[in-house]
């Protein structure tokens, strides 16, 4: 499972003030916790700075990098911040996210093919938000054979079937990890990825939701997530399912995270 | 009389889609002016739902449910007002910005807006500046309502509002914004006239406006 820490976003206040204090000692030192945790990229997200998200990502990616060895997942709609951010990262990074939508397809499709980035392909099109897990499929097809044509590799492509909350359709669960499962059947070598919080909106505790749903995707074959890695429980759910999957050969994590305290209930 | 409006009120509030339009048969049948049925019961009850659910109290499927519920209501006595007596509190132009395709928060808005006794028209998503200035001319509405979900669709906001500007249609036209990327702040930055963290605001908002005009 790939785990992408997402704490370091400028929708939270408290990082916005990070970020406009240029604080890299306090970014750094988020980025090492998440890390720490188990997170194997670094989300940076400047989006809510209009105007100067480029700099930002970019000054972000370093500042990241610079106190830490690990590959950042650089999330923007904005195909010059990304490219931005591109240009001081080093090692592979992740792209979040391309789409089906015409304008965002066409400015991303070059920098993710040349870059050799892996991507996030997020399952959404001009034709507005899937419902149905046929229209996520749809969309899918075109997305990964369109990165596939362009040289992009099938194994770096992360396939976001956009999760909708349950509050507001009750199909919206269902359609989604049917989604996943037919996508990872339909595309082999292909991966699959959502933050998947979306799913709890307009309803209470909805840690339960978001720790149950994932359980139930990552039975379906989802293997990226988006997730705040200092969230205890949300790991154990994670790792347990995994090995609950056989996707844990002698059940090896799971008892490398009994070892290391990460199974005591929270 | 006030028995069934009381039955109609707890039944919207309770969201008993299943119930509703016998009750609202049956109070008119026993002689209900329909439009105190629909002032005093129906959109009454859905004051009640947009406080509980600005308080926390409610959730965004019992909101739902309600709004059907309501809704189911309403058809069975709208044929039965009198020629002109169906005029609404007011009308809203409601659209997501050019470039966003989000609708989710936009129609959970509309809905509680249709609720609370507005004529809503909806315009969906993506829709392009000069199309929303175009709908505002005709339509002529007393509120436009913007919503933006992504930090690069934002701006498009101030567009909108700059182009009703240049085109003297402002003054016609109160312009709230929402969606979970905007804040008071932005809101005010680039004139608009209101802010709503949520349907339930946004219904207050929307009801302030209208009865400050008169």
């Amino acid at each position: 499972m790939l785990i992408v820490g997402e704490l370091i976003n400028a929708s939270r206040p408290s990082v916005r003030d990070l970020i406009e204090r240029r604080d890299a000692a306090a970014v750094a030192a988020l980025a090492r916790d998440q890390r720490e945790h188990g997170a194997d990229y670094i989300d940076v997200n400047a989006g809510v700075f209009v105007g100067q998200e480029p700099d930002l990502l970019k000054w972000l990616v370093a500042t990241v990098q610079e106190a830490l060895a690990a590959p950042c997942c650089i999330d923007s709609p904005d195909p010059m911040a990304i490219a931005a951010a591109l240009g001081v990262h080093r090692g592979t990074a992740l792209i979040n996210s391309i789409s089906l939508e015409k304008e965002r397809w066409e400015a991303l499709l070059p920098l993710v093919a040349e870059s050799r980035s892996k991507v996030v392909a997020l399952c959404m099109s001009d034709a507005g938000m899937p419902e149905t897990a046929d229209q996520r499929l749809a969309i899918a097809d075109q997305l990964v054979n369109g990165l596939v044509q362009k040289g992009v590799a099938i194994g770096d492509i992360y396939v976001d079937p956009l999760v909708q909350p349950v509050a507001t359709n009750n199909t919206f669960g269902v359609e989604f990890l049917q989604a996943i499962e037919r996508i990872t059947r339909s595309f082999p070598g292909v991966h699959t990825m959502c933050g998947l919080s979306n799913i709890s909106f307009g309803l209470p505790e909805r840690r339960f939701l978001n720790q149950t749903f994932m359980v139930m995707a990552v039975a379906r074959g989802l293997d990226g997530a988006i997730v705040n890695p200092l969230d205890k429980r949300m790991m154990a759910c994670i790792t347990t399912a995994e090995t609950l999957m056989g996707r844990d050969p002698f059940c090896m994590n799971y008892l490398k995270a009994f070892r290391a305290g990460k199974l005591a209930a929270p | 009389m006030s028995d069934h409006l009381d039955r109609i009120k707890a039944a919207v509030i309770g969201g008993r889609h299943g119930e509703i339009k016998a009750l609202v048969q049956q109070a008119l049948e026993a002689g209900a002016d329909p439009s105190t049925l629909i002032n005093d019961a129906l959109i009454a009850a859905m004051d009640v739902v947009g406080t509980d659910f600005g308080a926390g109290r409610i959730f965004v499927p019992e909101m739902l449910v309600s709004a059907v519920t309501m809704k189911a209501g309403l058809d069975v006595v709208k044929p039965r007002l009198a020629a002109g007596e169906s005029r609404s509190r007011g009308t809203v132009v409601m659209a997501t910005v050019k470039g966003d395709l989000h609708d989710i928060g936009k129609n959970l808005v509309s809905m509680m807006l249709e609720g609370a006794g507005f004529k809503v028209m909806d315009l969906g998503v993506d829709l392009s500046v000069e199309k929303l200035v175009d709908q505002v001319r005709t339509i002529q509405p007393d509120i436009l309502g913007l919503s933006a979900l992504l930090t690069t669709t934002m701006p498009e906001m101030q567009k909108v509002i700059g182009e009703l500007q240049r085109q003297g249609l402002r003054d016609r036209v109160k312009v709230l914004v929402g969606g979970a990327p905007v804040d008071p702040g932005f809101a005010e930055k680039i004139g608009a006239d209101g802010y709503g963290a949520n349907a339930a605001e946004a219904v207050a908002l929307a009801r302030r406006i209208v009865d400050a005009k008169g």
